[in-house]
């Protein structure tokens, strides 16, 4: 077992574990803290899947951005006074009997399936060159499309928990 | 020697996970952590794609694409939460039901 399997599987067990800890803590704060270490382990994964700028990404928006935003909700749906947070669980056992059974069957697709894999072995490049020019490029519609509805969503947001004095 | 498959196995553990997190919990943010657990999978595959298949660096951009979906997901999800603490009192989604006839 080289390096690099040691470092994805260190990274992967990171990743699962901690989103189990996710979806079974009792704690919302638990769930919180727990994904904060699902979403490096993914940003992990990118680089080991070559992906640079996507992993700081990963780190800047959802780390920095997204967990944030979901502490901030837990904090502000709960009285300050109510210190264990807790979040029960309902439908337990037919939960678990889909999601297993989506498991099994994305890992029995994922094994079975003769994937054509061309690029494995090439050298990881820097790719934030290439996706700038993507984005500036072929992809600029999107791109601004994405701005626009980013700019909609959040004046969205602000509009909608706006307290309203009258109506 | 760590391949394309590996990628997709912890890819689908997360994407379980999440769905789990989706159908069992009441609280509407712990539902919405179940959501971003499913997204990041999704991105997972997507990369992982992107490295091993031959299309270059579309899948990343694709996932990029979807960081910002979900950035605009969660901060209307969350207005929506917190309008619903004040109407209600409650994060959980079952006591929403003000809609039901």
């Amino acid at each position: 077992m080289n390096a690099f399997a040691v470092v994805f599987w260190a990274l992967a067990a990171l990743t699962v574990g901690s989103a189990a800890v996710v979806v079974l803590a009792r704690s919302l704060i638990y769930s919180a803290f727990a994904l904060l270490f699902t979403f490096m382990g993914v940003a992990g994964l990118y680089l080991l899947l070559g992906a640079d700028f996507l992993a700081t990404t990963q780190l800047l928006v959802y780390v920095g951005g997204i967990l944030v935003l979901l502490l901030f909700g837990v904090m502000l749906t709960h009285k300050l006074y109510d210190l264990d947070l807790r979040s029960e669980v309902t439908q337990f056992a037919p939960g678990l009997v889909i999601a297993a059974g989506l498991f099994g069957l994305l890992t029995l697709t994922a094994l079975r399936t003769e994937w054509a894999t061309t690029g494995g072995g090439r050298a990881p490049a820097p790719t934030t060159n290439q996706i700038g020019e993507l984005f500036m490029g072929r992809f600029l519609m999107p791109f601004e499309a994405a701005s626009i509805l980013l700019l909609v969503a959040l004046m969205g947001a602000a509009m909608i928990v706006r307290r309203k004095k009258d109506a | 020697m760590i391949g394309l498959p590996h990628y997709l196995i912890v890819s689908a553990a997360l994407f379980s996970l999440g769905t789990l997190g989706v159908l069992t919990r009441r609280n509407s943010v712990n539902v919405l952590m179940g959501l971003e657990l499913i997204l990041n999978s999704a991105n997972l595959n997507l990369v992982a794609f992107s490295r091993y298949g031959s299309g270059g660096m579309t899948g990343q951009l694709f996932a990029v694409f979807v960081i910002v979906i979900a950035a605009a997901e969660v901060a209307v999800a969350l207005a929506i939460v917190l309008t619903l603490y004040r109407l209600k009192r409650t994060s959980n989604l079952d006591e929403a039901d003000i809609l039901r006839g």
